[in-house]
């Protein structure tokens, strides 16, 4: 039964995608750790790490499409869930730190020593248990997203509204992030981590490991993507980003739809962050820049919004490009960056995988027509050999 | 200290009858003077107090020179001169007739010796003094200094300057400093209850400090009107915060506005997202930049001039960029307004870059002329010029908006086709001509909030970014199509968040307006001045 749900939830293009990211989970670390560092394969690790942290930029891009591609919710408070993911992940990796930061509190992190402060905060009670951090990375941005979705979906805020305001919302947690009295660091946020689950988190290993429980976890939840669009709900959905008010006339409750989708995706961004941290080794409140919720979206649009595969695909492009442009001219960065937004939008509606999947669709089309008429040419022709 | 006192009073009679005996009043002095270098330590204080009883002007200098050990007595005559230091000659200066007295050696010349007894004894026959200079600055510091170090001694000086004095502003302070000045003073009971009666009335900074410290050693009788004129004040010092906390708001909310009208008209009425809008504020501010910089270097006598130079430039550069903006990329995308926020976050990418790639990183200095600099006190106000001109600036903008939106044919066709494009369209309206126009003006107003808002922000490449936000925020509180709302919108939110910064500080207060807004879309989600109809809708 299992095998006919799994067959059901995705096409040939999906399963091709999860056995590429299953094979590089395993054929990257071993490169990294098995060849010698002059070995022609080998793969540095700074590069394990980098690829580890497009795959979660990937993984970001994936949970925005599947609220904007599918849905027609253009959220640009991603980079919010996807820092609080993050910092749940910090929260915890800096517990781990124990007695070993400059200051030697064996429970205080350096920067509550620093402030003065002499117990700790209650939201920090339980971040040094890695399970408790791990629910926390889904719980919150989570809860989040479920409580904001719930007052403005009900309230039908929607379209551009709804863009503003989840714009508002990162803005105010940037805001508030920055703030030393919150708690999470202020400007300088959490960093210095030591170990994570008890392994060194600057060890080859652990670099390789994180990077494999990346792409792992992006195939996973391409997987679980999948399957939500194309179950009947998944119908509901795209029914819900064509014609709302139809959908809500036919019977359907619009804003549970909508809340769902909210709240699964707002889970997958605080995934994405809580692998982001470890492998960057920093989150700070840069990270709620209203920009950065902003080029989430041109990651989707590049890749193609409402194709699963393309938000993948546009992340690793554009952070690729981004690398190598920013190290080779560091001026044009802005430039390209602003370009791609302009000619995506208006050349390239569909993003690279769409537009792509439109040819190959008419091609297959063409070819299909084409052999259609064969039989007839076939049955023709001996009749014109006579 | 009872000497001085009666010095100061002597000095006081003696001013007023001053200008009967004032042609004698020249040659007793230079005796005076004279007798300073003949004196003993001892007997110094009664010197000092005869030249005060003088009451002359040129006594100034002579007892300052005294203070700073600069006043000198000539071997040869016994005559005393006022000594400029330099080299190894003393250089002389009459005391009397402010003469140069020509160059002497050091060894012709002894120091008129002082301790710091006498040089208290200057420091108070000075303060006497200042309070009849000539000057009205020098008594109007004088006054102000009597106010704010109240002492018993001084009283009867003060009293007698008030009754001299004609300057009224002068005048005033010198009532509030006596006022003071009886409170720590051992007059009776009835004198005191008027003075704290008087400060009472007053917004008295000074009042409250006076009377909470007077309430620690006062007469338990004027306990309670002490206790009433503290209570007093306070009130009224509430009274002026809140009214400093409502101009502040109205400041706020004047930038606000005018950084979010340009919007009103290309959000609220063609509904064109454009988040390129804060650099067209920046683009705003670099033109002032630019015209500064001319003019400093070119004519640097129209520099008063610079801002209203600006501001045509600015709506003419930042107007022609948004035109170039809405033919190029924006006209392909109407309808796609989600596609337009993104194409337009390009562009204000893409404007920022060219800006840090032309100017530079940092931040450029934009001066500000001199009508906008320094500031008035309104009651217990303190307002500065810049912000009332921004605020001033801010209203005559949104009129004249008003005013080309309603009243002129330019404006009822952008309404036409806001309202109705197909139907605008069949009535001869170039719809196209009139995106066109109604964005760059939308984009030329943000200009002009730059040349506004360079003289209080700093004008960096992000100065736009700070803006962008805010102004969405502002135009959806408002209401969209509504430019009322968008008055309303700007000067409410300003004031909220200023009223707020005290309790919750700056930080906490925009956070917590950011969330209230967040909640009043929820409630209201086309604003506060919602457009009700087809046009809802569409």
């Amino acid at each position: 039964m299992i095998t006919s749900f799994l067959m059901r939830s995705f096409d040939r293009s999906i399963l091709i995608a999860v056995a590429i990211l299953v094979g590089l989970a395993m054929l990257v670390p071993a490169l990294n750790l098995l060849t010698a560092p002059d070995h022609p394969l080998h793969v540095p690790t700074y590069l394990v790490s980098l690829f580890g942290k497009y795959l979660t930029y990937a993984l970001l891009a994936l949970a925005l499409d599947l609220v904007w591609g599918f849905c027609g919710i253009l959220s640009l408070g991603h980079a919010a869930f996807f820092a609080l993911g993050g910092y749940a992940m910090g929260m915890y990796l800096m517990r781990q730190i124990g007695a070993r930061g400059s200051y030697g509190n064996p429970l205080l992190p350096d920067f509550m020593v620093f402030l003065n402060w002499k117990e700790l905060p209650w939201f920090w009670h339980g971040f040094d248990m890695f399970w408790f951090a791990a629910l926390m990375v889904v719980l919150v941005p989570g809860l989040l997203a479920f409580v904001f979705g719930w007052f403005a979906f009900r309230s039908r805020v929607n379209g551009v509204y709804l863009s503003i305001i989840t714009q508002a919302m990162t803005y105010a947690l940037l805001l508030a992030f920055f703030r030393n009295d919150m708690g999470f660091g202020g400007n300088n946020g959490l960093t210095d981590f030591k170990d994570i689950l008890g392994f060194n988190i600057q060890a080859d290993g652990t670099r390789a490991a994180l990077f494999a429980a990346s792409a792992l976890m992006l195939a996973l939840c391409l997987i679980l993507s999948s399957a939500i669009v194309r179950s009947k709900y998944g119908k509901v959905l795209v029914a819900v980003r064509d014609a709302e008010s139809r959908t809500r006339f036919l019977g359907y409750r619009v804003e549970h739809i909508k809340l769902f989708a909210f709240t699964v995706s707002a889970m997958m961004a605080g995934i994405a962050g809580a692998l982001y941290v470890p492998q960057v080794g920093i989150i700070n409140p840069g990270e709620f820049e209203p920009g950065n919720s902003i080029e989430v979206v041109i990651w989707t649009a590049v890749g193609g919004r409402g194709t699963l595969i393309g938000p993948i695909v546009g992340a690793i492009l554009v952070n690729g490009g981004k690398s190598i442009f920013t190290a080779a001219f560091p001026e044009f960065w802005l430039f390209a960056l602003g370009g791609l937004f302009v000619l995506v939008t208006l050349f390239l509606p569909k993003g690279v995988v769409g537009t792509a999947g439109a040819y190959l669709a008419r091609r297959r089309a063409q070819r299909k027509a084409q052999a259609d008429q064969m039989p007839d040419n076939l049955a023709a022709e001996p009749m014109a050999a006579e | 200290m009872y000497r001085i006192l009666q010095i100061l009073f002597v000095a006081l009679c003696l001013l007023i009858s001053a200008h009967v005996v004032g042609s004698r009043a020249a040659d007793d002095l230079g005796v005076l003077v004279d007798q300073l270098g003949a004196a003993k330590l001892s007997d110094m204080d009664d010197r000092i107090a005869a030249l005060a009883k003088t009451g002359d002007a040129k006594v100034i200098p002579v007892l300052e020179a005294l203070g700073e050990g600069e006043l000198y007595q000539r071997k040869s005559d016994g005559k005393v001169f006022l000594v400029k230091a330099g080299g190894a000659d003393l250089q002389l200066v009459d005391p009397v007739t402010g003469a140069d007295a020509g160059a002497t050696p050091k060894a012709a010349m002894q120091k008129v010796k002082v301790n710091n007894a006498v040089r208290r004894a200057v420091r108070s026959a000075l303060g006497g003094l200042t309070l009849f200079s000539e000057d009205t600055g020098a008594r109007l510091k004088a006054a102000q200094s009597m106010l704010q170090t109240p002492n018993a001694d001084a009283l009867e000086a003060i009293e007698t300057a008030i009754a001299a004095e004609k300057d009224g502003s002068v005048r005033k302070v010198l009532v509030e400093a006596r006022a003071v000045t009886l409170l720590v003073s051992d007059r009776p009971d009835d004198q005191k209850r008027q003075a704290i009666a008087l400060l009472a009335e007053g917004n008295g900074r000074n009042g409250l400090a006076v009377l909470t410290s007077a309430l620690a050693t006062a007469d338990v009788s004027l306990k309670p009107d002490i206790e009433a004129a503290i209570a007093r004040i306070e009130q009224t010092q509430a009274f002026w915060s809140a009214g400093q906390n409502v101009w502040y708001g109205l400041s706020l909310g004047s930038v606000l506005l005018l950084a979010a009208i340009g919007l009103a008209i290309t959000f609220g009425v063609m509904g064109i997202i454009n988040m390129a809008h804060g650099e067209m504020v920046m683009l705003g501010a670099y033109t002032t930049f630019l015209v500064q910089e001319v003019v400093r270097n070119s004519y640097p006598e129209l520099f008063d001039w610079s801002l209203a130079i600006a501001l045509p430039l600015a709506f003419l550069v930042t107007g022609a960029v948004g035109l170039a903006i809405e033919r190029g990329v924006i006209r392909f995308l109407y309808g796609r307004p989600l596609e337009t926020l993104l194409a337009t976050w390009g562009i204000s990418l893409i404007l920022q870059q060219s800006v840090r790639s032309i100017f530079g990183p940092t931040n450029r200095e934009v001066g500000n002329p001199s009508w906008m600099s320094g500031a008035f006190d309104l009651g217990g106000l303190t307002i500065t010029w810049n912000r009332l001109w921004i605020i001033v600036f801010a209203l005559a903008v949104f009129a004249a908006l008003l005013f080309l939106l309603k009243r002129t044919s330019m404006g009822l066709k952008m309404r036409a086709v806001t309202q109705n494009r197909r139907m605008a369209s069949s009535m001869g309206i170039r719809t196209p001509w009139v995106d066109a126009l109604t964005f760059a003006l939308g984009s030329g107003i943000a200009g002009m909030a730059g040349v506004a808002l360079s003289q209080i922000d700093n004008v960096s490449p992000n100065l736009g970014q700070g803006y962008i936000i805010d102004s969405f925020m502002v135009v959806v509180f408002g209401g969209v199509g509504n430019l009322w709302g968008t008055l309303v919108g700007a000067f409410s939110l300003g004031i909220l968040n200023k009223f707020l910064e005290p309790y919750a500080g700056a930080v906490l207060g925009k956070i917590l307006v950011l969330v209230l807004i967040i909640l009043f879309i929820q409630k209201k989600p086309r604003g506060l001045f919602a457009l009700k109809g087809r046009a809802v809708e569409a």
